[in-house]
């Protein structure tokens, strides 16, 4: 436990990506099965134990602190576990058996609900403010150490010279303490068979096109279809079996069972989710989202917010693995597979052109609902994972854009520590300034500087890491659309905003009013 | 004789009247006691200033020289007026002292800054038992336990040997934190050069002159940031974030302070690798000291006061708060 609970409290404090590997990697090489295996699971979200409580905790700390003494110290520190963590009495002696994480998981998976009190006690009394800090985030969930499920898995992969891609693909086949992966990992086995058809493929990305890339390319080598402005999904069925994955590779079809309802077919497609019109036509990505994050879905949702998928490629029919075919050959094996109804899905058209001047007129004029911009697919090219360059081009439409004022400047992670690098804008409203949005991207290292520079020289307030600016420096901002939000105080929320162009030039006074945000609301 | 008749908070800070001196004055004044070299203890401006030979000779280094210095060796006595002042190691930093007062039979003892741990830069804090004791409660919290020193630099240690493309950046109060992390890196087996920030060298030459051997030291601001990838830099804790910090190569930010203990604090300064190190009493050290001076009044000074004085109460002891303004809390814990 203590080897798991260090590298808990690194991540805690890491920034940086790889040095977040390396930490992951570290703790993969030295500690045993199955410990890593059920730090792995901890990381990715696998682990639930439902038989202990955050109430239990406080129980439990209220009989070995004096109450007024927690009482003062969780108001110093503010976190429940992290307070009961560090005030827990510590024994003069070192503990003559501390527990391993395998041995804490599978405890807490037998014990019945009230033997569960006993057993943290126990645990607290032997490990050191680390562990028990650690041992609390585990049974009370979410250890929010900044690692994403894709990340650890990323790690294992890394770590053990493979590809992502092979561990997405087995993952949902597999379980806790996952000894077989990391045996593979190590070269000591083969990779774990997944017996169970129906498991995530990992998705083909499209590259950025830069409008030059387009000389160097035949308009007759490639297939064009509309970006769609949803959530990019993997439905996958198959003896018995049919899933929903997010490109992370999370199973989201608790949230859509109408999709899942739907999928009675033998096949494994990729395709946009989409919320859609009565009138069949996407509706705005805001609809989309009251479907997201839900654990349970109300008949209600599912009559106002009916989800749909608009299909883009096929990647198994029937047993069959089609994504070493050509594009052409795939999308005549789909349009095929179409002439059948399917309800709740439909494909996605693909659009006639001849030149790239053609297909540029198409982009611009496309500004309704749930269009993105233009894919552009080689006919030629197989379904590969991951983001190869060159096959697939995404081709967003122009960014929007607003001017807007910088109002509060936080210091960045790693190499940009000591730079004011993550920055909050807002727009006028009233004769005050409204945040709008965040961005810590779009700007060179020399303007980066330029900005700490200035935020230095213009803090008007100190919040730790942040500061408060006087209203002085103008971003123009771009962002792919904008949509109303309860959850902002501005009452708008911004798609993919960066920094488009820093004006110097430009008096804060004249920069946008939330108004001009609010008319550009899709 | 009720010791607030002799021992008070005036506006200058804690005064010994009969003696007609302060103790640690936060503003000039003719005769001063100082207890430790820190500047919110060690002011500027005095006429007259007793303190240890060390205390002193740190105090002419930071230009807080007073017009007259004496210096008195710890377990010596003088008397001044009728008071009897005697300076006791506090174990906080190269010099740190109680000031132990003896007036119509009643003895106060005023630790200053202290700790209970061993530190290999300063003599050991020596409990001495009194009618009251004025303590420090920077820490007087039961959540600060400080872990054994010798983990927190294995720590460091450990992250040196997993990041060798990337330097380490560790935050250090001038005096006193600096050289005990140095000292700890040496008894760690740490033999390679160690950098510091310029703001450093002072305080660590006049550390080797006291006779407390640190090893090879180089200045930071020398060398190119190839050369420092891999190796330990350390600096003020106000020079890490600050534009200074930009030439190293990548550097894993540390800042060695006793406030490292609760998350919350060392995410706002963007630490990314916390290391509870003190030179501060934790709850435990505090507890234990006032059981072993065995006073039955204790006074609580700057910091936590209020958890300090509960806990007191319930021994059976007098206790109360004494907010003397000034102290700091930062950087230097």
């Amino acid at each position: 436990m203590m080897a798991f609970a260090r590298l808990l409290d690194s991540l805690v404090y890491t920034g940086g990506r790889n040095a977040k590997l390396r930490l992951m990697a570290d703790y993969f090489t030295h500690a045993p099965d199955p410990d890593r295996g059920y730090a792995l699971a901890a990381l990715t979200g696998g682990l639930d134990f439902p038989n202990a409580k955050p109430a239990l905790i406080r129980d439990l700390a209220a009989r070995r602190v004096d109450p007024v003494l927690f009482a003062m110290s969780y108001d110093y520190v503010g976190d429940l576990a992290e307070t009961v963590a560090l005030i827990w009495p510590e024994r003069p002696q070192p503990a003559a058996h501390v527990p391993e994480l395998g041995e804490i998981v599978e405890a807490l998976r037998l014990t019945p609900k009230d033997g569960v009190a006993g057993l943290l006690e126990g645990w607290l009394d032997s490990l050191d403010a680390t562990g028990r800090w650690a041992l609390l985030k585990l049974i009370t969930g979410g250890l929010r150490v900044g690692v994403s499920a894709r990340l650890a898995k990323t790690a294992v992969a890394e770590w053990g010279g493979r590809d992502a891609a092979e561990i997405e693909e087995v993952w949902h086949g597999l379980k806790p303490p996952y000894a077989g992966l990391f045996a593979w990992a190590e070269g000591l086995a083969d990779r774990p068979a997944v017996e169970d058809g129906a498991t995530f493929r990992p998705f083909m990305l499209a590259t950025p096109l830069e409008e030059r890339d387009l000389a160097g390319l035949d308009p007759a080598d490639f297939a064009a279809e509309w970006k769609w402005d949803g959530i990019r999904v993997q439905v996958a069925a198959r003896g018995g079996t049919r899933r929903l994955f997010a490109r992370s590779g999370d199973d989201v079809g608790g949230a859509f069972p109408d999709i899942l309802e739907a999928a009675t077919f033998d096949a494994v497609i990729d395709g946009e989710l989409l919320v859609v019109a009565p009138d069949g036509e996407p509706a705005s990505f805001n609809h989309l989202q009251q479907r997201l994050n839900r654990k349970t879905v109300t008949p209600k949702m599912l009559r106002d917010y009916p989800a749909h998928v608009r299909v883009y490629d096929m990647l198994f029919c029937e047993g069959e693995d089609l994504r070493p075919l050509p594009f052409a050959e795939r999308r005549a094996r789909l349009e095929r597979w179409f002439a059948r109804p399917r309800p709740r899905l439909d494909l996605s058209p693909l659009l006639p052109f001849e030149s790239w001047d053609q297909l540029a007129a198409l982009r611009d004029a496309a500004r309704q609902n749930g269009i993105e911009g233009l894919m552009l697919k080689r006919k030629d090219s197989p379904y590969l994972s991951g983001r190869p360059k060159g096959p697939w081009f995404k081709w967003k439409r122009d960014a929007l854009t607003v001017d807007a004022v910088l109002m509060y400047a936080q210091r960045g992670h790693g190499k940009r520590s000591s730079y004011y690098s993550d920055y909050t804008f807002g727009a006028w409203s009233g004769g005050a300034l409204v945040p709008v949005g965040k961005a810590y991207f779009g700007f060179t290292d020399e303007e980066l500087l330029q900005i700490d520079r200035w935020v230095r020289a213009n803090t008007v307030n100190r919040f730790g890491p942040v500061r408060e600016v006087r209203p002085g420096l103008v971003f123009e901002v771009a962002f792919d659309s904008v949509h109303a939000s309860g959850r902002h105080k501005s009452g708008v929320a911004l798609r993919f905003p960066r920094i488009a162009r820093i004006r110097w030039d430009k008096p804060a006074a004249e920069a946008d009013r939330l108004e001009a945000l609010e008319a550009l609301i899709s | 004789m009720d010791i607030e008749n002799w021992l008070r908070v005036t506006p200058q800070g804690l005064c010994c009247v009969p003696g007609g001196f302060h103790i640690d004055p936060w503003q000039p004044v003719a005769r001063a006691v100082v207890t430790h070299g820190h500047s919110d203890h060690a002011r500027a401006g005095h006429a007259a200033v007793l303190a240890t030979p060390p205390t002193l000779a740190i105090m002419a280094a930071r230009g807080a020289a007073p017009e007259r210095g004496q210096g008195l060796d710890y377990g010596r006595s003088v008397r001044i007026g009728d008071v009897s002042v005697r300076l006791a190691p506090a174990g906080h930093v190269l010099g740190s002292a109680q000031v132990v007062l003896e007036y119509e039979g009643t003895r106060a003892v005023v630790s200053g800054d202290y700790k209970r741990r061993p530190d290999p830069t300063c003599l050991p804090f020596e409990p001495v038992p009194c009618d009251l004791f004025v303590t420090e409660a920077t820490f007087g919290l039961p959540v600060f336990r400080h872990p054994d020193d010798a983990d927190e630099i294995a720590r460091l240690l450990h992250s040196v040997a997993l990041f060798p493309e990337r330097c380490h950046l560790v935050g250090v109060y001038a005096l006193g934190k600096c050289q005990r992390v140095i000292r700890l890196l040496r008894a760690a087996g740490y033999d390679q050069p160690i950098y510091v920030h310029g703001g450093l060298v002072e305080m660590c030459r006049l550390y080797e002159e006291w006779g407390v051997a640190l090893g090879e030291l180089r200045l930071a601001t020398g060398p190119s940031a190839d050369e420092l990838k891999g190796q330990i830099v350390l600096a003020p804790p106000s020079a890490l974030a600050d534009r200074w910090a930009r030439r190293l190569p990548d550097p894993v930010t540390a800042l060695a302070s006793g406030w490292m203990r609760v998350r919350l604090r060392a995410r706002q300064r963007g630490v990314e690798l916390p290391l509870v190190i003190s030179d501060h009493a934790d709850w435990d050290e505090l507890c234990r000291t006032i059981d072993e001076v065995g006073a039955p009044e204790l006074w609580v000074t700057h910091g936590n006061e209020d958890a300090l004085v509960h806990v007191a109460g319930q021994k059976g002891i007098a206790a109360r708060a004494l907010y003397l303004e000034g102290y700091e809390e930062e950087e230097a814990a």
